[in-house]
């Protein structure tokens, strides 16, 4: 057995787009996912996430590079023959047929016997709890049990990698929340790779082991949730998952790992870097709004006075936009842990924030 | 709360239908004059009995009221005729069924070179005078088989027939077809057939099995639609017939140039009532799809 369940090597795909242009979907992919794994493709529409999935799904071929499936190339390898199962956004269940033959399908063209065919449709339903529908129709169901439906479908097959294009899109957001637990016991208890598109930040942190952030047809980074959270290596990535200041700066010193850099309103910020930075250089400090506050502690190395323009009640939190004293904005999220949720600061209070050079990123692209 | 309506609405409805099925509607009671002449109603055969004649008018027959569609069994040039339209039809209706989908299904699919053009002159017989179609076929056919002719033995000579109708039928049905289905697909989730696919289904498995079951109204009520088309049709099948091909529109035209009988209003009102049904299937089978 091959070290990677799915292997994409400089993988582009190219399409002629509505007035005769060239769209490049996937530029010069490479993404190695690991047997077992449960991994997601994150970025907004358009980034060429789908266009990845299908491509190791076989409904698309890629224009250059190549797709390997536990070792083995794919080539032009058309969708019935490859280990693979899909999971569909909309669900895509054969409304002609009852959710038993639905679920029964790909058995039934593998050519296994109609008594073994009963006993594992019965077990697939069972696993996604949804004994005894085989009679139904997916009309007479719900936008959450189709969705069940299509996933012991595909698992039913047991495949050797399953893909899941926007599964839980449709759904409205308690269900959503459900199902996301749902899918990460299943893939738990069958142990099978799963390759999961989304544009859900949030979904892609609950349950992957790791995520690949997409933008433009390329990856930005792979790796896992809190990899990708607390180390983003460029701004997409720190702006697309969660939120960031960034705050334009030019390197004065590095050392090590520490970073001196100057705010264009001349303040002056330390920051963790892992990247070989020259004197001199322009850069953005990305810092997580949760990671400033405006009560003092010890040991902060980075603290600004400012003043507070507006102030935002999210229920949880409050948001404060804080203007430094220079002209560099910086959203401070606070929690409300006072049992009032009195707020720190009203706006045109003035203010200190503060906050970790741990906190503060500098980033290059 | 009910909506005022003005009354003229409903007058105008009224003289609508009225200016549409009036004529139908004397045209079947005429189905069961007493008259053999059928220029005036005479009333109905009222007695059921030996056939017996008088002064043009039927007293009664075996059949009674139903007498003038007994006698259709009777006439062979008619049974030949209408034998001859089922034959067409049936042939045309399921070339052109076939065709017509695969040509929308292409359409509905694909991206070529000339897409647009081979769309507009799918559609383009749909809109051309018939007589021009008509003309169209009849040069083609003389012209091919005059070429072929001078080559081919003199028993297997080629000339206009049955064969050549139910070209030309299937000429005209495609498009009516590849519109319908065309209607059908439109909208039609193609991931169903990439489930299909992804579950070991080849293209031939997926088309037979998820494709076709889930456009089967729209190819059912297209191939009705053909079906209708080529049963009344006249004027196309009038230049492509030849002898021992005549269909039964052509044979009504034929006979109405001598005399009329109530035969012919009977056999009309069969007519409307095949007509009639296969259009309601249609209708039927696209709001179930819709």
């Amino acid at each position: 057995m091959a070290e990677f369940a799915v292997e994409l090597r400089d993988v582009s795909k190219r399409f002629p787009g509505p007035s005769g242009e060239i769209v490049n979907a996937v530029r010069e992919v490479t993404l190695q996912i690991k047997d077992g794994e449960f991994f997601s493709m994150l970025g907004p529409s358009g980034c060429g996430k789908t266009t990845s999935l299908r491509m190791i799904a076989g409904f698309e071929l890629p224009t250059s590079g190549e797709v390997y499936i536990h070792g083995k190339p794919m080539g032009q390898t058309p969708p019935y023959q490859r280990p693979v199962n899909t999971v569909f956004q909309n669900y895509a269940l054969f409304p002609h047929m009852t959710i038993g033959e639905n679920v029964g399908f790909g058995l039934e063209m593998k050519g296994v016997p109609k008594a073994q065919r009963t006993a594992r449709v019965q077990q697939a339903l069972a696993m996604v709890r949804l004994p005894g529908y085989e009679a139904r129709r997916s009309r007479q169901m719900s936008g959450g049990q189709q969705q069940r439906v299509a996933l012991a479908r595909a698992l039913v097959n047991h495949p050797e990698v399953l893909l899941l294009d926007e599964p839980l899109g449709a759904l409205d957001f308690k269900l959503r929340k459900e199902m996301q637990l749902e899918l990460k016991r299943l893939q738990r208890e069958v142990g099978i790779t799963f390759v999961y598109v989304t544009h859900d930040q949030e979904e892609a942190l609950t349950m992957s082991d790791r995520i690949a952030v997409m933008s433009g047809g390329r990856v930005l980074q792979v790796g896992p949730a809190f990899e990708i959270y607390e180390r983003p290596n460029c701004r997409f990535v720190a702006d697309f998952i969660g939120e960031s200041n960034f705050l334009d700066a030019t390197v004065q010193d590095v050392q090590g790992p520490t970073a001196t850099v100057t705010l264009t309103g001349g303040l002056t910020v330390y920051a963790n870097t892992d990247l070989s930075l020259t004197r001199g250089q322009a850069v953005t400090v990305a810092v997580r709004p949760e990671k400033v506050g405006l009560r003092p502690y010890e040991g902060a190395q980075n603290a600004f006075p400012g003043r507070v323009e507006e102030i935002v009640y999210i229920g949880t939190d409050t948001h404060y936009s804080v203007m430094l004293n220079g002209d560099q904005r910086l959203r401070v999220r606070e929690q409300n842990e006072d049992p009032y949720s009195r707020p720190l600061a009203n706006p045109g209070d003035a203010v200190t924030v503060y906050f970790d050079q741990a906190a503060a990123r500098v980033l290059t692209e | 709360m009910t909506k005022r309506r003005s009354p003229w609405l409903r007058l105008t409805a009224l003289l609508i239908y009225g200016f549409l099925y009036a004529p139908i509607l004397v045209l079947i009671i005429f189905a069961f004059n007493a008259s053999r002449t059928n220029i005036i109603f005479k009333g109905v055969i009222a007695e059921q009995g030996p056939y017996r004649l008088e002064q043009d008018v039927v007293q009664s027959a075996p059949c009674g009221p139903f007498h003038w569609f007994c006698q259709l069994p009777n006439n062979r040039e008619l049974v030949n005729a209408a034998r001859n339209t089922l034959v067409i039809a049936f042939t045309s209706t399921l070339a052109a069924t076939i065709i017509g989908t695969m040509a929308a299904l292409a359409l509905q699919r694909y991206h070529f070179p000339l897409k647009t053009f081979s769309e507009v002159s799918l559609y383009i017989p749909i809109v051309i005078p018939e007589i021009v179609m008509g003309i169209s076929v009849l040069t083609l056919f003389s012209a091919v088989f005059s070429y072929l002719n001078t080559a081919l033995p003199a028993a297997s000579r080629l000339s206009l027939g049955l064969g050549t109708v139910i070209v030309s039928h299937i000429a005209f049905s495609v498009p009516f077809v590849a519109l319908v289905v065309r209607a059908r697909l439109h909208g039609f989730d193609r991931s169903v057939e990439e489930a299909a696919m992804d579950l070991g289904a080849n293209e031939w498995i997926t088309f037979w099995r998820v494709t076709l079951p889930l456009i089967a109204p729209g190819v059912l009520s297209g191939a009705l639609l053909a079906f209708t088309l080529s049963l009344d049709d006249f004027i196309i099948t009038f230049f492509t017939t030849g002898p021992g091909a005549t269909t039964l529109p052509i044979y009504v035209y034929g006979l109405l140039r001598r005399i009329t009988t109530p035969e012919l209003n009977a056999l009309s009102t069969l007519w409307i009532l095949i007509v009639f049904t296969a259009l309601s299937v249609s209708q039927l089978l696209q709001r179930r799809s819709a």
